[in-house]
């Protein structure tokens, strides 16, 4: 998609709804919103029915977690105009128990979107018809997507043939996960103090903490 | 003589006590978990009129095996195979996602050749898919014969997938970057031939076999109807939504790799029903046929993989020879290329619908997110609104029509 369509659509919508879209980016000729959470049913209505923008499929619901925030969950929604052949991705942030408004009531397939973003990550939807899990087991607990969950998960189960029933158990590993740290000298670790490498030139931001992400 | 049940007292009276009594009374019905028509592991919560289904409740997640999770443990490399345990009946259509994704965060493009064998085998894969779906569908509503001819074609394109990666299934064919090798000797020609004479072949008799067929148009046509705009607010992609009378598809909407210089028809259903589909996904198998040759015909020479050893890995008679692409491909092999931040949602048409991958990359050697988006889910949340009112016996047709596989749905 050309840049100045793009541009002119976000401008567009970014003048219809004010304060209810607090930005937008143009990355890899992909448009995203940034929307206000409180704000997000009146958005994607709008971006729906208006004329000019006819995003009359939303494809996907999903969420990503940046534990570190605040607010640590962006909700993202993918719509896509058949009519104008373009996309477009609105992002909400919202904690663990800040609720993000359903959009259900106007695009259907939002009921199960919302579900799983739900089970997956613990990001609840108010007015939801039906908040169940989906993906996971029935009685599940935790939610899996979060990055404090481990990829191993909690329990494992298996079947007891003297209760003649499936059980849960704490998982057990026979060898611990392994997880190496590829932050090596060839290229990420220039700015690293690295041991017995004292006479290296600092540089000028200061030596970096090599546990920290790049 | 028959009377007015109005001007007999009684009899009114029981009538109205037995329609309390029905309404009182919902019959529930558990379909599944194991159940040869429910294709997988779907576990059906059917509340039932008599033999009237008023609600379904799909459960599903019984196939979950954390894949998305996964993946943010694995270097972009490692992810790739993943994908073809999605819906494990087109894989390589879903690593196409993939490839494509990673190839814009890095901002490479994979060079002609190999555009052109994604193409051809994205191809091959809609035909093994929809030869799998058809004849499947047409099973579970009564016509064994179709399955036996439909399976023996798929067996044979599969043994193109064996020949070209080593693996009938689970590819892992498709690299960010190209393809993982160059064809084989005698590949093209094999494939030619198949198309040309073998194949098509079999998609006619499927055609005279069930088309025209009495006993399969009284079990579709007028199923499980899907309006256009319904089919839009349900999220429906692919032979759903083309079934249902909108021209959209990716391939046409935004070509990626050569689909822009392929010849080919989006062919569109008229009545939204189960009837539809299957025309549709006729047509589309034909349509195939059509890119495989023209891909065959005008496949260049050249590299199948990026020149950037940091991507893709040098070659073998190299890695003996060179200490620089020996010390190259230990590093991609441990640990891999870091990929700028960032992020994309880049789709592909794969013969279910659009299957679409939402890559975020925090410009380590591991995705931070990698969500997928996998056209079923969308379509099989459709099966309450669209088995309503049907037979139970229906609802089963309505899901053979729906080109359900759990890989993808549970992921």
């Amino acid at each position: 998609m050309p840049f100045d369509v793009l541009k002119d659509t976000a401008e567009y919508i970014e003048e219809s709804l004010g304060p209810a879209i607090l930005g937008y980016d143009i990355f890899r000729h992909e448009l995203i919103m940034r929307a206000r959470r409180e704000e997000i049913a009146r958005v994607l209505q709008f971006l729906r029915d208006d004329r000019e923008c006819r995003f009359q499929m939303l494809v996907d619901i999903t969420a990503v977690d940046y534990p570190e925030r605040d607010e640590r969950f962006d909700v993202v929604y993918n719509l896509v105009s058949l009519r104008q052949n373009q996309r477009i991705r609105v992002k909400v942030s919202a904690g663990e128990d800040t609720p993000v408004p359903t959009v259900s009531t106007f695009f259907s397939c939002a009921v199960w979107y919302e579900r799983e973003v739900w089970d997956m990550f613990g990001v609840s939807f108010s007015e939801n018809p039906d908040l169940r899990r989906i993906l996971t087991d029935y009685g599940f607990d935790g939610h899996p997507l979060r990055k404090e969950f481990p990829l191993t998960g909690y329990v494992e189960l298996r079947y007891d043939p003297e209760q003649r029933r499936v059980v849960y158990e704490p998982v057990e590993l026979v060898q611990d996960f392994r997880r190496f740290d590829f932050l090596s000298p060839w290229e990420a670790m220039t700015d690293v103090q690295l041991p017995g490498d004292e006479k290296a030139v600092r540089p000028d931001h200061g030596w970096r903490d090599p546990k920290e992400k790049t | 003589m028959v009377a007015n049940p109005k001007d007999i007292g009684d009899e009114s009276v029981e009538a109205a006590d037995m329609v309390q009594e029905r309404q009182i009374k919902p019959y529930l019905m558990n379909f599944g978990p194991q159940h040869p028509a429910a294709h997988g592991v779907l576990r059906l919560v059917l509340e039932m009129d008599g033999e009237v289904v008023e609600r379904a409740d799909p459960h599903i997640g019984l196939l979950h095996r954390g894949t998305e999770k996964l993946i943010e443990y694995k270097t972009y490399l490692q992810a790739v195979p993943y994908f073809d345990r999605l819906d494990y009946v087109s894989p390589m259509n879903q690593e196409h996602a993939f490839a494509l994704a990673v190839e814009k965060l890095l901002g490479i493009t994979a060079p002609e050749r190999a555009q052109y064998i994604r193409v051809l085998f994205s191809e091959i894969t809609r035909i093994l898919n929809h030869l799998l779906n058809i004849t499947t569908f047409a099973l579970d509503i009564g016509a064994i014969t179709p399955a036996l001819w439909g399976f023996e074609e798929r067996e044979k394109g599969m043994e193109f997938y064996d020949r070209v990666s080593g693996a009938r299934l689970h590819a892992n064919y498709f690299r960010p970057g190209g393809v993982s090798m160059d064809l084989p000797e005698g590949l093209s020609e094999d494939v030619f031939d198949w198309a040309e004479r073998s194949v098509s072949k079999v998609i006619d008799d499927l055609e005279n076999l069930l088309t025209e067929n009495r006993i399969f148009k009284q079990r579709t046509v007028g199923i499980g109807c899907v309006s256009a705009s319904e089919a839009q607010d349900w999220a429906f992609t692919g032979p759903m939504l083309r079934g249902s009378g909108i021209p959209w598809d990716l391939r046409k909407a935004h070509p990626y790799d050569v689909y822009e210089r392929m010849h080919f028809d989006v062919p569109v259903g008229k009545t939204g029903d189960c009837y539809a589909r299957y025309l549709v996904r006729m047509e589309e198998m034909r349509q195939s046929l059509k890119m495989i040759k023209q891909c065959l015909e005008e496949m260049p020479e050249g590299p199948v993989k990026v020149d950037d050893f940091k991507v893709a890995p040098p070659p073998r008679a190299e890695m003996k020879r060179s200490m620089e692409a020996l010390i190259h491909h230990f590093k991609l092999y441990t640990e891999g290329y870091h990929v700028p931040a960032g992020e994309t949602y880049t789709a592909v048409e794969a013969p279910k619908g659009e299957f679409g991958v939402y890559l975020v990359s925090d410009g380590t050697n591991k995705p931070y997110r990698c969500r997928i988006r996998a056209p079923g889910f969308a379509h099989l949340q459709g099966l309450d609104f669209m088995s309503r009112g049907h037979m139970l016996a229906d609802t089963v047709g309505i899901i053979g029509s729906m080109d359900i596989v759990f890989g993808e749905i549970d992921r």
